[in-house]
């Protein structure tokens, strides 16, 4: 019971941080119906980046304390991979919004594997260590272990969700992305200015992917420039289970894909006679995926409402 | 009454080709402040695009269009509707996921005036009681009806001086087509000038007080609303009689 408790709280942790990464992708889809294979590079980006500028930051020689160094690179970080993914959408995208749906896909790969060949140009194809200056005393939870680092986690994923989610609902951009993802002509007439929306759109995915980038670097204690490809790939899957397209979704399909992957991960040697370690977790996010996409193509909360000419 | 002389609208030899096939082939039309027009003719006489052309989502081979003694042509899509030109288009273009207030507030997405708009909501559901019963239904579930209702109340929204209404009475029960005429009198009372497409030509014409007949392309007929009623050859090719 202690591991599946255990399991629960680690799944917990690493599906909210799908759920961030998933987000983005579902708000680029939501809007264009284009999968930006681009974000897990861009989540990458957030994790590298913030770690040159926590070691710049420690240079100055000021002494800051741990989080506000590793805050400090985030704020830095932010700025830069939301420019990255303006920028994306502007050379890579916007030229291509009325050509045929596989063209925009390929440039999405084409600009995946440029961010990551210019990471290994700038980092060097190594693993780099994520500075060990946050918190984590761990607290007896049921028998497990929950640590400051993975409440801080879970709690941040979750105020950025709501706090996203308020965003589109409640405010005048969010009803313009709404309106754009499902009336573009329409959405112009009205006096929406769509490259605007879609920009932002790029933007604010862009900034969830830095934090989600430094959450990831700092939950595993690493970070490396080919990171982006594998947990871009389960952030999509995740962005799938929930039903591509739906916020809500994202966030479902994130948390409940971490748990599925930990506690799996969990029980896969002792299941397998040894055969299979925990190490083979990865199977897991693939198999559900290969499971949504044949049992319920449109995910979870992929049900939209009748929709009358 | 000189005001009422003034000139909104002045097109001028206007060609649009669109997806490869000239749609409209050189047509002057214009529209004096408050006036209500109708431009009537069948399937595929390029009045459709003729409206497209006018705000801005279609762009014109040649021809001039004047709004409000401006040339329109090099301002975005989006800048129409605060300016005051404001298409209803075919279909009735609602956002099928957002609720029926999100709708009509997306109308007065460029206006900042917060009471204003407040009033202006509070008058289309005085206008249109059953929006207000089920404003918070996604547009989506609505009847066709209701829809049009909802992107008249949108239009209103954007308190348009030239408003484009294009086909408001396709695929509606007769009894909500007198409704939606009813309320687009009454929208050009209030001194809205209007350019009404239909392919109920009858209904169009005893509503606007002038009327142009297009086909393939072209204007081939220009009068006042009486007189293309009483026309033959109106009469026997649009009016069914």
């Amino acid at each position: 019971m202690d591991i599946f408790i255990q399991q629960l709280i680690n799944g917990l942790v690493v599906g909210s941080i799908y759920a961030l990464i998933a987000l983005g992708y579902t708000m680029v889809y939501g809007i264009l119906q284009l999968i930006n294979f681009a974000h897990g590079e861009i989540v990458m980006m957030g994790a590298m980046i913030t770690i040159s500028a926590i070691s710049v930051l420690s240079a100055t020689g000021i002494g800051l304390p741990g989080p506000v160094l590793v805050v400090g690179g985030l704020l830095i970080a932010m700025p830069i991979t939301m420019l990255i993914g303006f920028i994306i959408e502007r050379i890579a995208y916007r030229p291509l919004r009325n050509a045929p749906r596989l063209a925009p896909l390929i440039t999405a790969i084409g600009i995946s594997i440029v961010l990551q060949q210019v990471a290994v140009l700038v980092w060097k194809n190594n693993p780099r260590s994520f500075p060990d200056l946050l918190p984590h005393e761990g607290h007896n939870f049921f028998g497990a272990v929950i640590t400051d680092l993975q409440i801080v986690i879970v709690a941040l994923a979750l105020l950025i969700m709501v706090g996203l989610l308020v965003m589109v609902e409640k405010t005048k951009l969010g009803r313009a992305m709404r309106a754009v993802s499902m009336n573009q002509a329409v959405a112009g007439l009205m006096g929406v200015n769509i490259n605007y929306v879609i920009s932002m759109t790029f933007v604010i995915g862009s900034g969830l992917g830095a934090i989600a980038g430094v959450m990831v670097g700092a939950n595993y204690g690493l970070a490396y420039p080919t990171m982006g490809f594998m947990i871009g790939l389960k952030a999509f899957t995740a962005a799938v289970l929930g039903g591509i397209g739906n916020l809500g979704g994202a966030v479902a399909g994130g948390i409940l894909l971490g748990i599925i992957e930990s506690v799996g991960a969990g029980y896969l040697g002792p299941l397998t006679g040894g055969v299979l370690g925990s190490h083979y977790q990865d199977i897991f996010a693939f198999m559900v995926l290969i499971l949504v996409l044949v049992f319920r193509p449109s995910g979870l909360l992929g049900e939209r409402v009748a929709e009358r000419a | 009454m000189s005001n009422n002389d003034k000139k909104l609208l002045e097109v001028k030899g206007l060609q649009v080709a669109y997806g490869g096939i000239q749609a409209v082939k050189g047509i002057d039309l214009e529209i004096k402040q408050g006036e209500l027009v109708a431009l009537i003719g069948a399937n595929g006489a390029g009045k459709t695009t003729t409206l497209k052309t006018l705000v801005g989502m279609v762009k014109p081979a040649a021809g001039t269009i004047l709004y409000d003694g401006q040339d329109t042509s090099r301002i975005p899509v989006y800048h129409y509707i605060s300016r005051g030109l404001s298409l209803v288009p075919e279909g009735r273009g609602i956002f099928p996921r957002l609720t029926v207030e999100e709708n009509l507030l997306m109308g007065a997405y460029y206006r900042n005036d917060k009471a204003e708009i407040q009033n202006d909501l509070a008058r289309v559901y005085t206008l249109f009681p059953r929006l207000k019963e089920r404003y918070k239904q996604l547009a989506g579930t609505l009847s066709g009806g209701e829809q049009q209702m909802v992107a008249m109340g949108r239009a209103i929204l954007a308190r348009p001086k030239l408003l484009l209404l294009d086909e408001p009475s396709m695929g509606l029960a007769p009894i909500i087509v007198q409704k939606i005429f009813e309320i687009i009198r009454q929208i050009a009372s209030e001194g809205v000038t209007m350019l009404l497409v239909e392919q109920n030509a009858k209904l169009a014409l005893k509503t606007a007080s002038r009327g142009y007949v297009m086909e393939s392309g072209k204007i081939t007929y220009a009068d006042s609303a009486e007189a293309l009623l009483a026309n033959e050859k109106v009469q026997h090719a649009y009016l069914g009689e």
